[in-house]
């Protein structure tokens, strides 16, 4: 080992109280930035899920269409227009909004309605669990997703109730098909979609647009601005992006997930900063002698900058330790928080980096050391 | 004539800012030359560690020059100073400032670590330099655990193992007793019989002055008399039975 990462660790380890304090600081830090970014990463997903399980190579969307579950809607001979532009095999209506689902033990809750006919290839639900796609075709079928059972009241496949008075019944249980907002998912036909929601049976709220085979989309999407009139054309990365934007950042909910991480970071800072400078108030005489003796700056710096490192690794072990046990804590909930290996490592670098920073006092603080004071202590 | 390892002509230097600053050394000159073992005495507040500081190239001088292996000191950048403290001068304090957390062979190390000599050679070095001050025995000790006499002889250690041409000690012995004072000076006088070192000890402890070829004393700031070979003027009176007779 080299003799100052020796120092270094020594010095570290010497008041173990205070180290400990140090990796509490640190963890504690690091797993509020874990939660908060792993929350923003498993928002943005979610935001989109919709969209990326949809079999689109285009979206008809109204004029002005902020999100996925923007209420705005199509005509529905929109769609006789739609297919009439060279290029389009298929242009798939799909009926989204909120409804109130009757929970058998009393009282409603909200859910979020998905309707698109099942011999279409339309947006339908995935992850099947218990039933199929096709058992959606019986009258009142619906498909839910097992994590909103105890929300909605089900217990089982086949339980039946009602949304806005109208009888459904489950008949497809599907698995991990959850909402950022956490208003269930509700799967079934176009049809009963619209009753469900009270929409009129010229009005839907999305076209999926399936492009031949060899067709050149932008030409496509351009047939359609011109044949169409009052609606926007996406592609499914430009849908996606406009929904993460608006629920992301539209409604502040992004700039706070993101405003906690920060706030987690400078708290680790703030503590590793103090921690090193108490640290290095502590051995002010080993600094002063080693100044003495003449070592150059960066041999003292390093001495220092080793220290927070070594809190660092330590530090971010612990935290990322915990983190992967909060994320498999929370894989079958409503929110699950989402750690990916560019996370794991923008935290790890986030971790060097705060404790870097921190020892940025201790090192002023070293270079205002008098040497000469090794005569006088 | 050789050139002096380390030398003050004319030093004068001003301490404290505003109505404390004070004149510490008004034109204090003085050379040291290979070979010698030298002590400077005198009274409190004569300006003895003001000058060990300016000669140890951790104070510059207001004015007045300082050579040090016959480089001149004055406007040299701290980063220049520095590398003058760790190329040619040994230093060796009243409180060891030793390393606690590491052995006396890290510490011993530490001095060529920080010149960037990092190989196993430079342990091998340590350990010998460990053994020369008589403590091959305690290399993997720490502080704690050694005695007065022990850690100052490990300081020792480390201040020469870098072949410094200038050991500069500042009441080496202060802190111990008559026979590990005797020890360490014993060692200072060792390391001073080599023709291209010298050693300035700053003290206040007569016990010590049979060691000396050169006697240094200053006061008020000033050099003010200088006695060569002081051991002849009590030739005598062996170095321990001096000891002995502390009071």
């Amino acid at each position: 080992m080299s003799l100052i990462l020796k120092l270094a660790s020594r010095n570290l380890f010497q008041d173990r109280l205070r180290f400990v304090g140090t990796v509490i600081g640190i963890v504690f830090s690091i797993v509020l930035v874990t939660i908060q970014l792993g929350l923003f990463l498993s928002f943005e997903r979610m935001v989109t899920t919709m969209i990326e399980h949809a079999p689109a190579d285009l979206w008809v969307v109204a004029l002005g269409t902020k999100c996925f579950e923007d209420p705005s809607l199509l005509d529905e001979h929109d769609r006789d227009q739609a297919l009439k532009v060279k290029g389009v095999t298929q242009a798939v209506p799909v009926v989204i909004g909120f409804s109130p689902w009757t929970v058998p033990s009393g009282g409603t809750t909200p859910v979020f309605i998905v309707g698109s006919d099942a011999g279409d290839a339309g947006l339908h639900p995935w992850n099947f669990v218990d039933g199929n796609l096709a058992a959606l075709s019986a009258a009142h079928a619906v498909a839910i997703d097992r994590t909103y059972f105890e929300r909605l009241g089900i217990t089982k496949l086949g339980d039946s109730t009602e949304i806005r008075g109208q009888k459904v019944q489950v008949a497809a249980v599907t698995d991990g098909i959850r909402s950022f907002t956490t208003t269930p998912y509700v799967f079934t036909t176009l049809d009963r979609a619209q009753a469900y929601l009270g929409t009129t049976a010229d009005k839907v709220s999305y076209l999926l647009v399936h492009v031949a085979p060899g067709a050149d989309i932008d030409s496509v999407r351009a047939g359609l601005v011109a044949t169409l009139s009052k609606v926007e054309v996406l592609t499914p990365d430009e849908f996606s992006r406009r929904s993460r934007s608006f629920w992301l950042f539209g409604t502040g909910a992004g700039a706070a997930l993101f405003a906690g991480a920060l706030l987690g970071a400078v708290v680790g800072t703030v503590i590793v900063a103090q921690t090193l400078y108490s640290s290095t108030k502590d051995h002010l005489n080993e600094f002063a002698t080693l100044r003495a003796i003449g070592s150059s700056n960066g041999y003292i710096h390093k001495v220092i900058i080793y220290q927070a490192l070594l809190s660092a690794v330590i530090g971010f072990s612990l935290a990322a330790s915990i983190g992967l046990i909060i994320v498999m804590l929370t894989a079958k909930t409503a929110l699950p928080i989402v750690m990916t290996p560019e996370l794991t490592l923008g935290l790890f670098a986030l971790t060097v980096l705060m404790c870097v920073a921190s020892s940025i006092s201790a090192i002023v603080q070293v270079m205002r050391i008098d040497p000469a004071r090794v005569f006088k202590t | 004539m050789t050139e002096p390892v380390i030398e003050a002509i004319d030093v004068v230097k001003f301490l404290g800012k505003g109505a404390s600053r004070v004149e510490a050394l008004k034109g204090a000159s003085l050379s040291l030359a290979g070979g010698q073992l030298a002590l400077l005495m005198g009274p409190s507040g004569s300006g003895k560690t003001t000058l060990l500081s300016v000669l140890g190239c951790m104070l510059t001088a207001t004015s007045g020059t300082v050579r040090v292996g016959g480089r001149a000191t004055s406007g040299a950048r701290p980063g220049d100073l520095a590398k003058l403290r760790r190329d040619h001068i040994g230093f060796v304090f009243q409180s060891y400032h030793l390393f606690p957390t590491l052995s006396a062979l890290d510490n011993v190390r530490l001095a060529l670590d920080v010149c960037g000599e990092r190989s196993e050679r430079a342990i091998v070095r340590a350990k010998e330099v460990l053994a020369t001050v008589g403590l091959a025995h305690k290399q993997h000790a720490f502080p704690r655990e050694l005695s007065g006499g022990e850690q100052q002889r490990v300081a020792i250690a480390r201040a020469i193992v870098g072949d410094a041409t200038a050991i500069l000690a500042d009441e080496p012995t202060g802190a111990l007793d008559s026979e590990n004072g005797h020890t360490v000076m014993t060692i200072l006088a060792q390391i001073a019989k080599n023709p291209a070192r010298a050693v300035l000890v700053v003290t206040h402890d007569p016990r010590i002055i049979p060691f000396a070829d050169r006697i240094i004393h200053i006061e008020d700031g000033r050099i003010i008399s200088e006695e060569r070979n002081p051991a002849d003027r009590i030739q005598s009176i062996r170095p321990a039975k001096l000891a002995s007779t502390r009071g």
